[in-house]
């Protein structure tokens, strides 16, 4: 390779050009060929049959329905707690702060162990819920605790920071003017800090909607009870119904690109609102 | 009212008359919002007694407190505060829903106080698209909405040109004077004291320097460099 300083203005132009545009290209490619590979693979016709297999449906309407619950338990109890951590210090908060970070690093299989080593029918509290008769490994509750355990950082990060940053002017005016707490958080500091709460929301779906590793550890792989989509693809890849994990695979890259473009769309809005 | 702080010890005694304009004066960190944000009752001070029209809101030996929300002081900060995601007749009304009022008593009184305060014409438009001086304006008719036992500015005009600033100079004095209100205004401008003060406190390292006439203070201002 020629050192570029010996190189005439306009090839030194050109090969930095060269480069990029390989670089890019590889990139793009490498990010995007599987995924349109999994789209060449089933055909339109075969995609919306296969929808209406009952093991398909089944995982699809269970996985919608324990990522509702799940970011729904995370927003009701996420908001609050993100609000107070953020403002106030008490012992230990960089003990908290760190352990609402470690599901985003703990391998989700590691979280799924631990939930069970904790919540098991042997597990340290599990053996006394069991004794009460009631049981949470293995059941739908099961997935719904896996899911608000490795997705709730996504939403904890984002509004503990928000409210960070967020002027105590405003929230201290307010208090001033007759507003309760109560009040001051719902009328002032959340519809404040509304776009990045909802941005965070929707990663928080996405992840809980694509949790594997926690939830075949906790709550194992039981069709119509804990198999969510993720579990329904590994099923279908290793056994006999490819159709079906593919088919759900592509569910799961639309679900996924409508997430990333909606979050897209809120930063972009945010931006503009700045 | 007595606060340590990190540097120094805030020890200060103010009264304010009803209708009468005082000016907090000092430099930056010695103490005029930290005062304020207490009166409020936004911080706790170490030992007060803070009186408002007769009625107690803060006693430290017998550990009365009354609550901020309760306090009815119009408190008007340094960038105004606006809620940005609020059209300008809700931040004018916000205040006094909170006070659970009848409807139409609200309506009425936030287009009174949008017509006092000429922003009539912007009531339905975002808080954040309106320029600094409107800002202000807004954050004086919410603060006035609530018809407060005392009203405090903290820096008001620091970030107006000099037209807006000569406007809401005008609308505070005329409307403290009207509803015979104290006002605490908190200033660093010289300027600012003397054309709408009626008496000036100088504070330094959270000590009262200088009380008096605000015409009457340049020697001692020198002491405090708070020109």
């Amino acid at each position: 390779m020629i050192p570029q300083r010996f190189l005439p203005k306009n090839h030194r132009r050109i090969l930095t050009y060269l480069v990029a545009g390989v670089l890019i290209a590889a990139v793009t490619l490498y990010l995007a060929l599987p995924i349109v590979a999994l789209f060449l693979r089933m055909t339109p016709d075969l995609f919306f049959a296969t929808l209406h297999d009952p093991n398909v449906a089944s995982a699809l309407w269970l996985s919608l329905f324990t990522t509702v619950i799940s970011l729904s338990v995370v927003i009701l109890v996420g908001t609050p707690f993100a609000y107070f951590h953020s403002k106030y210090s008490y012992p230990g908060k960089v003990v908290v702060d760190t352990l609402i970070d470690l599901p985003l690093v703990l391998p989700p299989a590691v979280a799924g162990v631990a939930l069970l080593v904790l919540y098991g029918r042997i597990g340290i509290l599990g053996r006394y819920f069991n004794m009460l008769g009631i049981s949470i490994a293995f059941t739908t509750l099961a997935v719904i605790m896996a899911q608000i355990f490795v997705a709730s950082p996504f939403y904890l990060r984002q509004a503990k920071s928000l409210f960070e940053q967020l002027d105590p002017a405003y929230e201290q005016t307010a208090r001033t003017l007759g507003a309760s707490s109560m009040r001051t958080l719902v009328q002032v500091t959340i519809p404040m800090t509304a776009t990045g709460l909802v941005s965070g929301a929707v990663m928080t779906f996405g992840r809980a909607l694509g949790e594997f590793g926690a939830t075949i550890m906790f709550a194992g792989n039981l069709p119509g009870v804990t198999q969510t989509m993720p579990l329904a693809v590994y099923v279908g890849m290793e056994g006999s119904n490819i159709n079906a994990g593919l088919t759900i695979s592509i569910l799961l890259v639309i679900i996924s690109f409508g997430i990333m473009i909606a979050v897209r769309l809120i930063q972009k809005r945010e931006a503009d609102r700045a | 009212m007595v606060k340590r702080l990190r540097d120094y010890t805030l020890d200060l005694t103010i009264r304010v008359k009803p209708g009468e304009i005082m000016t907090l004066m000092g430099l930056n960190g010695s103490g005029k919002s930290t005062t304020l944000n207490i009166i409020a009752g936004l911080l706790l001070p170490d030992s007060a007694t803070i009186t408002l029209r007769g009625e107690c809101l803060c006693r430290t030996d017998d550990g009365t407190d009354v609550p901020t929300e309760y306090r009815r002081i119009g408190y008007v900060l340094q960038n105004s505060s606006v809620f940005p995601h609020m059209t300008v007749r809700d931040n004018v009304a916000f205040g006094l829903r909170t006070r659970h009022l009848q409807r139409s008593v609200i309506t009425e009184r936030v287009a009174l106080w949008m017509d006092r305060m000429h922003i009539s014409d912007l009531a339905d438009v975002r808080a954040k698209n309106l320029s600094g001086g409107q800002k202000q304006r807004v954050a004086l008719a919410r603060a006035l909405a609530i018809e407060p036992g005392l009203l405090m500015l903290d820096e008001p005009f620091a970030a107006l040109d000099t037209e807006s600033t000569q406007t809401v100079k005008d609308l505070t004095r005329r409307f403290v004077k009207d509803m015979q209100i104290p006002c605490i205004l908190v200033t660093h401008r010289l300027s600012d004291s003397t054309e709408i003060g009626d008496r000036a406190c100088v504070i330094c390292q959270g000590r009262k320097e200088w009380e008096g006439i605000p015409g009457r203070m340049p020697e001692l201002c020198t002491v405090c460099h708070c020109k």
